[in-house]
Parts: structure tokens; C-alpha cells; sequence
């Protein structure tokens, strides 16, 4: 572990990359310490301010401190980020194997079930399931789930296909072992590699989504802040003020940059074979 | 020995790497002369390819000429400019790759390759193709006009070779360079491409620069050969000389361990021991010197120079003057 | 050939049809009632029996599904609860807005990408190309909806350069073009980076390739050589990864067309789904799901068809 972070900041991308996402997750993880107000108390009185000492990104509408509902902002990014990518992954894994090791029949049912399900544009299918259950945190979090397992159980069904070819497992086969215990013994460390770079690269684009979800205001619920609920303030403000875009856009824009340089360069050492497949 | 067409003299080429200055060739000369078959042989990494790259000045980016001079048809080819240069590439001196399956763009057809390398010809572009037809027909290849057509993986390697010696003799070079055509191949296609070139050789009149690694090729084509060993010539002469009176102990190991040459039966192939020395850190002495079976307290202090064994045969080893 | 070609379509089409099917069951496994999410929560139980009945709630969920599936054959959506036209005429009305956006967003991101990735791959390590690359990631990672939001606050409110909302009018082309600035470079930012980079990596290692060197010995000028040899085959990847961005595309798409108050399949989504528009929701998810499906299967052909190698076996 040490030795692969000592590698990831000798490249000065791979340092970037983790400068950045370790300033925003303890930013986020200390939001309730380092925040100087609540980032849904209103005070009108003070509303639309710009950046002063007082308040470092200025305040919305409503008065609230644009810095402190930032860094709020970046725990339901990372909240929603980790929740969504860890089931998908968990699923991903089960019905990957599944898959790889199962019947023809069911290998091929699987893979037209992820070809249908990436077959909605994101976006829009996650439109259409708010328009049935209605705007929610979870509903986002469902939505990514289920539209990022297909990447994780094609990895997986690849990756479970090339390893059972190989003679080891034959031959284990051949004398008998349990299928759970050649996936659990041999198949499963040896996936986890390429599907931890693949999640971390998975990162900004699901904190993207998200962000774009909160938006289109299909994600959190007034008053709770998300950057992208900051950024839609400050698109119905556009004409008054422009820091709460610039408040809700930097801290987005810099931790997708951090994940994708970090994700990149624990790429580049742990595997450079997977440069081409993805 | 007739007029050369190519004289290569004190050629040395260097290459930037992370350890500091590799030196692949050092103080070659070579002469290639009109209407010959020149042989150049030696173990992977002696520098084979180095040489062929500098002769038709396609080195690598951290490749740089260090020395020497290359005359080609009475100009340095090291002094032209680029665009001279490229005027030369294609017309007087072509080249055949080792690997016909790669050495072909796959996304074109031969009919548009042949037509392209024919780009400084000002004739119509049938006239063209009548003289892509008419190469592919002298290099044997059956129904060209419904095969000219096709991409380069519609046809086998021998035949994919067959195209690229057409494709070289197109404009009628002077210098025909073969880097290892027939080791992607399988031996029969061998036999028929080393007949194909002495054919050609014969019908076009050009010299022809013949890299290999196999000792037998070399016997069956070529006039002349030329031992590389570790980035330097060892030995050359004529063939005969060569093989039958082998100068330097690189050259008589060389002729032991090949296969063909073997008399008696033996259960273990004969090998040179040792490695090929480390190009970046050179010792000062002559290069054979850590694997060479007669060591002279010379060998590991002094360079050996090129010494002549017969008229026409010479060899860089201190054994010759001792 | 043309065996993959049937092979490739079918296999979209039951893509499609899966899709469908599934989008359906969502409709229905999912508890809560359409008529009264249309309808809003202070609807009498009179007014959602009738919509039941309107949308066809009432009927065995196989005889549903038969009669989606038989409407669908026949291009018919259902019917615009609120305005009660047919959902496949207002969608088709908005599907052209958005199918030029998306076109121009990529031919904008290809003419600005693709000869940015070959001329990095062509001075490897340069600063020019490390320049490139960092500004590459950087258009890549920036979500299209907040270059959306700045284009909109710097070019459009601050500047006044461009206008701010809508398509511009139907009989000026000149005023639809000036309209489609902002958004397309809106959507063709992240494409310009990532096309980049595609093209970069596929020509670095391209030019690594035997025959390049051949090119080379053969005397063709480097323009030649570059353009035509390499060029040629670094491009190919290009056209798959464009078909399976259609999603993203999309995807985009939508956000901007929000952004800059564009009429789009975008925003007759977003529109439908605030005015609890069931229908039209379905029927719009419903034919840019359709649209992604005929891309990537485009796409794929396309692909088969550029590259010699398996244009003649396949």
C-alpha cells in the first residue's frame, strides 16, 4: 500500500490527483468542525453577499454561507459516490462470476440484461424514475447503481473467463473443489486489482452525476446542500450574482480532476495493460 | 573487386539512453560493391538493424551518427538534406522488412501502396497500375490485376513478400537493402524467396545488401559477407574465404554452432559461452575478448585493428599480427 | 458482411426491445399509482379511476404490456395527457433540436480534437503536449452542464455576445446558428479533450507500427505518411467511441438544453417529468433510448465496414 502511494506521487499528476481529492475528503469529512456557519440557517438580512472575510464564497439567496453548504456539499458528493459505487461493485462481482462460471444460457441472459440496461441514456433514465417514485438521495443512488453495474459485470465476466482457462483452475476442477471456493480463492483476488482502479476512475463521473441529478433538482431536497443544488441557486441567480456558481463549480471540477489523475496513475502502475481496454 | 556502389567507413552510431551513451556501432566499414550480393550476419542485437536504419537514415529519435561517412553513388549519404535524402529512399536504395504480415499498411490496398510509392512518377495512373501489374507478374504473383485489388491480410506472408520485393524494385533502385526477409517465413517459402532476389538480382543488375542471422542463406545468396559482432565488424571477404577460412574466433565459434554444419551426431547443439558485453561501459579492449577461447594479454587492453588475411578477406583480431 | 449486418441489427433490436419491455415493468412493479402521480395528490378517487381507464391502468398487466408492445408497432406512444396530442408527434417535433445539436457538438469537438491528439502524438513530451494533455483532462472532467453555466454567465450575461435562452426563430437560419454557439461548445468541450486523447494514444502507437516505417523507406513525405497511413488507422477507434458516447451525448444534451431554455427531447423530458406528463416522459425516454441503441449498432457497423480487415470476412 505505502509502496503504491510512493510510486503515485512521483508523478507529478499522481501528486496532484492526490493532493486534491485528500484536501476535499477531509474538507468533507470535517465539515462540522471547520464550517463557520450552518449551512441551512437563513439569515436574510446578509443574503446575496459577496466574498468577504466573513463569508470566503459569499452568501445565496437566502443568506446562507455559500462555503459552509460547500463543504457540506462534498459529503453527500463522496456519500453518494462510495454508497453507489460499493453496491454496484458488490452486485457487479456476483452477477460478473455468475456469468463467467455459470451455464452458456446464463452468461448470455446477463450480458443482454447489462446490454439493455446501458442502452438508457443515464440521464434521461434516471428522469424517468424520479417521474415515478419522485425526487430523492436514494432515488439518484438507485439510479447509479443499477446503471453502473453493467461496467463492473462485464470486468468481471471477462476477467473470471481468462482466469478459468487457466490450468491451475482445471485442475483444482478436477479434483473436485467447490466452485464457490475457486471463485472465492482464486478468481476474487485476482479481479479486485483492475476493479478498484476501475472504481476509483468511476468516482467523478458518478459525483457528476449526481451534481447534475441535484441540478435538474431530481436529487437532495431543499434545504440540504449538494453542489448541485448550489449550482441551481446560482442558475436562477445568474443574472445577480455568479459566485454561487463559481462557489458550487470549483470544489466539482477540482475533484474530478483529482480522482481521474489519481485513478490514472494507480493505473499506470498497477496494471499499464488496461490502458487499452477502457 | 569491382566499383563500389556503397562504402561505409568508420561508422559509429550512439544511442541516449537512461544509463548514458549506448554505442550499437563502432568504426564500421563496409563495402558494397556494383552488381554484388553483400551478406551481413550476426546474433540478434550485434547492430544489424542499426546499420540498415543508418544507411537509409531512419534511426530512432535518440539515435544519433557519432562518426563516419556513407557513400552512396559518389555523394555522403550523411550530408544530404532531408528532402535529398527522401528523394533517395525509394528510388536508388529500397528496402524489404523482415515481416511482410506487418510491414504493409493494413487499411489500404496493394493497388493504392503501389500506386503511392510511385508518387514522383508524372504518368497517368493507369500507366501505373499497368507497372504495378507488370512487378507483381515478374515476382510471381498469379492473376495480379484481380489480386491488386485486395488488402494485405487477404494474402499469405510468402506471397505479402513477394509484394514488398515488387514494391521495391519498382523504381529500379541501385541498392536493394533485405533485412531478414525470410526469417518470418516458413522454410519452403525461404528456398522460393532467396530464389526470387538471386533471380531478381540477376534481371534488374542491382546490389543487394542481404541482412540475416542464417549462416546457410548467406551461402546459398550472397558474394560477399560481412561478421558483425557486439556493434563491429569482425571479419569480411568473399564467401568462399569466409567460410572455408575463417579469420576470427567469433567467425570459426559461429561456424561451429551452426546447425547445418554439424557432422557428427551429438545430443548438445554447440554454443558460444558467455553474453554479449555491455555497450554503455566498454572495456578498451577487443570486444570478443570475454567469450574468445585464445586470449592474447593484447585482446583485453587494445582494439584490434583490420588486418587483411588474404587480398579481399580481413579480420579485426590481434591473432592476425601476433 | 452482410450476415454481421443482420446479426448486428437484430441484436439492437432486441436491445430495444428489452429496453422497452423493462422500461414498461418499471412503470408498473414500481409501487405508486401513474394516474394519481399524474393527477398530484389532491385528486379525487373519481378523477383517478377515469385516468386509470384513460391510460388503460385498468386492464390485466399481459393485456397491457400486448397492447403497449401492438401500439408501439404501429408508432403510436399514447396520447399528451395535458394537451392531448400524440406523444410520437411532440417528441418527433423536438427530436431534430436536439439530433443537431448533438451532430454539431461532435463534428466541433472532432475538427478541434482529432488534429489536437495527432499533433500531441507528433511532438511527444513536448510542453506543447503536455500543455495539451492537462488541458485535455481538464475539458474531460468538467461536467458539460457547468461549462453550460459559465458559457452562459461569461458569453451570454456578462459579455452579451451570445443569447441566453431558446432555438433562435424558425425561418432564420443565421439567428439558429447563433443560438447554437454556446450549447454546442457546451457539450463539444469534453469532447474535444477526449477525442484528443483518443487520437493521441492510437497514433503513438500507430506510428510505433512496422508499415509506418516502410512508408518511410519508401520515400513518401511525411504529410503522406502521416495523413494517409497513420491517420487512417488511429481514426478507427474514434467511431465506436462516439456511437457508445451517444448515451452521454445525450445525456448532455439534456442538462444544456435546461441550461440554455432550448427546445430539445432534453427538455421535454425535464418538462414532462415537473408536469407529472407520464406519458411523454415514457415516450421521450423511450425514443432517445432507441436513438443510443441505433448509434452504437451504426456505430458498430460503420466500423466493420472502414477497416479491410473485417470488411470482406464478416
Amino acid at each position: 500500500m505505502i509502496a503504491i502511494l510512493r510510486r503515485v506521487i512521483k508523478e507529478p499528476t499522481g501528486l496532484f490527483g492526490l493532493l486534491l481529492v485528500t484536501l476535499i475528503v477531509v474538507s468533507a469529512l470535517l465539515a462540522g468542525v471547520v464550517a463557520p456557519y450552518d449551512p441551512i440557517a437563513l439569515n436574510i438580512p446578509d443574503r446575496l453577499q459577496s466574498p468577504s472575510q466573513a463569508h470566503l464564497l459569499g452568501t445565496d439567496q437566502l443568506g446562507r454561507d455559500l462555503f459552509s453548504r460547500v463543504l457540506h456539499g462534498g459529503r453527500v458528493a463522496l456519500g453518494v459516490a462510495l454508497t453507489a459505487i460499493g453496491v454496484a461493485l458488490a452486485v457487479g462481482i456476483v452477477l460478473g462470476m455468475l456469468a463467467g462460471f455459470g451455464p452458456r444460457w446464463l452468461d448470455k441472459a446477463i450480458l443482454l440484461l447489462f446490454d439493455t440496461i446501458r442502452s438508457f441514456p443515464t440521464v434521461m433514465f434516471a428522469l424517468a424514475t424520479v417521474a415515478l417514485v419522485g425526487p430523492s438521495l436514494q432515488t439518484v443512488i438507485a439510479v447509479i447503481i443499477v446503471t453502473t453495474i453493467p461496467t463492473y459485470g462485464r470486468v468481471v465476466r471477462t476477467q473470471t473467463l481468462s482466469i478459468k482457462s487457466n490450468e491451475f483452475i482445471k485442475a483444482e476442477q478436477v479434483m473436485g473443489a467447490k466452485t464457490t471456493r475457486i471463485l472465492g480463492l482464486h478468481i476474487l483476488p485476482n479481479i479486485v486489482g483492475p476493479l478498484m482502479i476501475l472504481a476509483s476512475m468511476d468516482i467523478p463521473t458518478v459525483i457528476a452525476l449526481e451534481a447534475g441529478l441535484s441540478f435538474l433538482g431530481m436529487g437532495v431536497k431543499p434545504p440540504t446542500p449538494s453542489w448541485g443544488s448550489i449550482l441551481n441557486d446560482g442558475f436562477s441567480l445568474i443574472r445577480v450574482t455568479p459566485w454561487p456558481i463559481i462557489a458550487g463549480s470549483v470544489p466539482l471540477i477540482l475533484i474530478t480532476l483529482g480522482f481521474t489523475y489519481l485513478g490514472e496513475s494507480l493505473r499506470d502502475f498497477i496494471d499499464p495493460k488496461l490502458r487499452k481496454s477502457f | 573487386m569491382t566499383e563500389p556502389l556503397l562504402t561505409i567507413r568508420n561508422l559509429s552510431v550512439d544511442y541516449r539512453i537512461d544509463t548514458g551513451r549506448l554505442q550499437a556501432l563502432r568504426q564500421i566499414n563496409i563495402d558494397v560493391p556494383k552488381g554484388s550480393i553483400v551478406g551481413v550476419v550476426g546474433e540478434s542485437g550485434c547492430g544489424k538493424s542499426t546499420l540498415i536504419s543508418s544507411i537509409i537514415r531512419l534511426l530512432p529519435h535518440n539515435a544519433s551518427v557519432s562518426n563516419g561517412t556513407i557513400e552512396f553513388e559518389g555523394a555522403n549519404l550523411l550530408d544530404l538534406s532531408e528532402n535529398e535524402m527522401r528523394t533517395m529512399r525509394g528510388t536508388r536504395i529500397s528496402i524489404v522488412f523482415q515481416d511482410p504480415m506487418t510491414s504493409l499498411n493494413p487499411v489500404l490496398s496493394i493497388e493504392q501502396q503501389m500506386t503511392h510509392i510511385q508518387y514522383r512518377d508524372q504518368r497517368s495512373t493507369s500507366d501505373k497500375l499497368n507497372k504495378s501489374l507488370a512487378m507483381l507478374e515478374s515476382v510471381g504473383i498469379a492473376d495480379p490485376r484481380k489480386r491488386i485489388t485486395q488488402y494485405p491480410h487477404e494474402y499469405s506472408g510468402g506471397m505479402l513478400q513477394r509484394i514488398s520485393i515488387a514494391m521495391a524494385l519498382q523504381a529500379q533502385p541501385s541498392l536493394l537493402i533485405a533485412d531478414e526477409p525470410t526469417t518470418a517465413l516458413d522454410a519452403t517459402l525461404e528456398v522460393q524467396i532467396i530464389h526470387l532476389l538471386k533471380d531478381i538480382q540477376a534481371e534488374f543488375g542491382c546490389s543487394i545488401l542481404f541482412i540475416s542471422h542464417h549462416l546457410g542463406v548467406i551461402a546459398e545468396l550472397c558474394d560477399y559477407v560481412v561478421v558483425m559482432y557486439a556493434g563491429e565488424v569482425v571479419e569480411q571477404g568473399t564467401v568462399r574465404d569466409v567460410f572455408h577460412n575463417p579469420a576470427h574466433p567469433y567467425t570459426q565459434k559461429l561456424l561451429e554452432c551452426d546447425p547445418a554444419g554439424i557432422q557428427t551426431k551429438t545430443r548438445i547443439l554447440p554454443v558460444i559461452p558467455g553474453e554479449i558485453p555491455d555497450l554503455v561501459n566498454l572495456s578498451g579492449g577487443c570486444i570478443f575478448s570475454s567469450r574468445c577461447h585464445c586470449v592474447l594479454p593484447d585482446c583485453e587492453t587494445h582494439i584490434p585493428q583490420r588486418r587483411e588475411v588474404t587480398s579481399g578477406h580481413s579480420a579485426n583480431c590481434h591473432l592476425l599480427s601476433a | 458482411m452482410l450476415l454481421y449486418i443482420v446479426k448486428r441489427t437484430a441484436l439492437g433490436v432486441v436491445i430495444v426491445l428489452l429496453a422497452v419491455a423493462l422500461l414498461f415493468c418499471m412503470i408498473h412493479l414500481i409501487p405508486g399509482d401513474p394516474a394519481r402521480i399524474i393527477l398530484g395528490p389532491r385528486a379525487t378517487p373519481e378523477l383517478i379511476a377515469a385516468m386509470s381507464v384513460r391510460l388503460g391502468l385498468d386492464l390485466p398487466f399481459p393485456v397491457q404490456i400486448a397492447r403497449f408492445f401492438a401500439n408501439l408497432l404501429r408508432g403510436d406512444l399514447g396520447m399528451d395527457v395535458i394537451t392531448n396530442r400524440p406523444v410520437v408527434e411532440i417528441v418527433l417535433g423536438q427530436l431534430p433540436y436536439t439530433l443537431w445539436l448533438i451532430f454539431l457538438s461532435i463534428v466541433f469537438a472532432g475538427l478541434i480534437g482529432i488534429p489536437l491528439g495527432c499533433y500531441s502524438a507528433l511532438h511527444r513530451n513536448t510542453l506543447f503536449d503536455r500543455i495539451s494533455g492537462f488541458v485535455s483532462v481538464s475539458f474531460i472532467t468538467t461536467p458539460s452542464f457547468v461549462v453550460a453555466l459559465y458559457a452562459l454567465l461569461i458569453f451570454a450575461v456578462a459579455l452579451k455576445w451570445f443569447p441566453a435562452v431558446g432555438a433562435g426563430d424558425k425561418g432564420d437560419l443565421l439567428d439558429q446558428a447563433v443560438h447554437l454557439v454556446l450549447p454546442v461548445f457546451s457539450i463539444g468541450l469534453a469532447w474535444v479533450g477526449y477525442l484528443a486523447r483518443l487520437v493521441r494514444a492510437s497514433m503513438l502507437e500507430v506510428m510505433q507500427e512496422s508499415h509506418i516505417r516502410t512508408a518511410r523507406a519508401f520515400g513518401l513525405s511525411e504529410r503522406r505518411v502521416i495523413y494517409h497511413y497513420a491517420l487512417k488507422l488511429a481514426i478507427l477507434p474514434t467511431v465506436s467511441v462516439i456511437g457508445v458516447g451517444m448515451g452521454f451525448l445525450l445525456s448532455s444534451a439534456l442538462l444544456t438544453e435546461i441550461v440554455f431554455a432550448r427546445p430539445g427531447i432534453g427538455k421535454l423530458i425535464y418538462d414532462s417529468v415537473i408536469t407529472r406528463n407520464y406519458p411523454v416522459v415514457m415516450g421521450s425516454v423511450l425514443v432517445s433510448t432507441i436513438l443510443f441503441v441505433f448509434s452504437t449498432t451504426m456505430s458498430d457497423l460503420i466500423n466493420a465496414w472502414l477497416d479491410p480487415r473485417t470488411r470482406k470476412t464478416l
